[in-house]
């Protein structure tokens, strides 16, 4: 069965490698929808719905942590796994995305064995 | 917050973006301070800014060709000129190696912002920062060639004005002290 999946960062360039990473991973992947944004992210997920997100946290327009509270909070998007993978290192942002229901935290720059150590516990 | 600290977390951040995510080992160049230098006058060059209790700007530069290279390994693909995937590239090395320096620098002075990186790129160009700030410069050996990161922080304004209230205060509690 494949899997679908989101990946939002506002560089061009960290949504191709992850889209890579998620190929050497062995996922299955199915469709794989970019958004340079939280919001074009939200706009997109109302028409296609996935079972895994990648999202950074500092981007323009809606960050990553808003775009977690925003699909958190809706029935339809709430049991999606979200992984955050970002710059922001502080304890405190892992903790704000943490308790706002991340299921998982990389910070860059990342290996491809960290990406693919956060997904085994997810599919 | 001292150049040599600066310089310490600047060179651990790059090290670890360009092994990590490019494959490519730094050799260090001697750092130096410079004023309102922002970086160089032809090639590419990514901005980022900082604000917190300590605001300022950080940056990378290298040349263009260079630019192409660091692309490539991001990406694993080659480039003959430079176009929005190499400019989007470095922004986000930029941003990566920044961003490790900032989480370095929470730690010491409190939550910081970083800005969205701005890149530049053309020949014949000026930059400078406005006011007398001193730069941290970083020069690094990448594959035969310099690149330099670039650092720029000072107390932000609120404070500033607590630092310049407490030296104003300085010489009246010695006053009473003697």
């Amino acid at each position: 069965m494949s899997l679908d999946v989101m990946i939002v960062d506002d560089s061009a360039a960290i949504r191709k490698i992850l889209h890579r990473v998620l190929i050497q991973a062995d996922v299955p992947l199915g469709k794989v929808i970019e958004a340079g944004d939280g919001q074009e992210a939200l706009d997109k997920l109302k028409s296609a719905m996935v079972g895994l997100i990648l999202s950074d946290i500092n981007m323009p327009n809606m960050d990553g942590l808003q775009l977690l509270g925003a699909l958190k909070t809706q029935e339809t998007t709430k049991s999606i796994p979200i992984i955050m993978v970002t710059t922001e290192g502080s304890s405190a942002k892992v903790m704000e995305a943490v308790s706002l229901g991340a299921s998982g935290y990389v910070r860059k720059p990342f290996t491809a064995e960290q990406i693919k150590e956060k997904l085994a516990g997810l599919i | 917050m001292t150049h040599e600290k600066l310089v310490g977390m600047i060179r651990q951040a790059t090290k670890d973006v360009f092994s990590t995510m490019l494959g490519i080992d730094l050799q260090d160049h001697p750092e130096y301070l410079g004023v309102s230098a922002p970086g160089p006058s032809e090639g590419v060059l990514a901005i980022v800014g900082l604000a917190g209790a300590w605001a300022g700007s950080g940056s990378f530069s290298c040349s263009a060709l260079m630019a192409q290279k660091i692309s490539g390994q991001l990406l694993m693909q080659e480039y003959a000129a430079i176009d929005d995937e190499v400019l989007d590239a470095i922004g986000e090395v930029t941003n990566m190696v920044l961003g490790n320096v900032k989480t370095v620098l929470e730690e010491e002075l409190g939550p910081m912002g970083l800005s969205i990186p701005t890149v530049i790129y053309g020949r014949n160009f000026t930059t400078r920062s406005v006011g007398k700030s001193q730069w941290t410069i970083v020069p690094f050996d990448c594959l035969g060639e310099v690149v330099e990161v670039h650092l720029c922080l000072e107390p932000g304004k609120e404070l500033s004005a607590k630092i310049s209230v407490a030296q104003q205060q300085v010489p009246a509690i010695l006053t009473m002290l003697s």
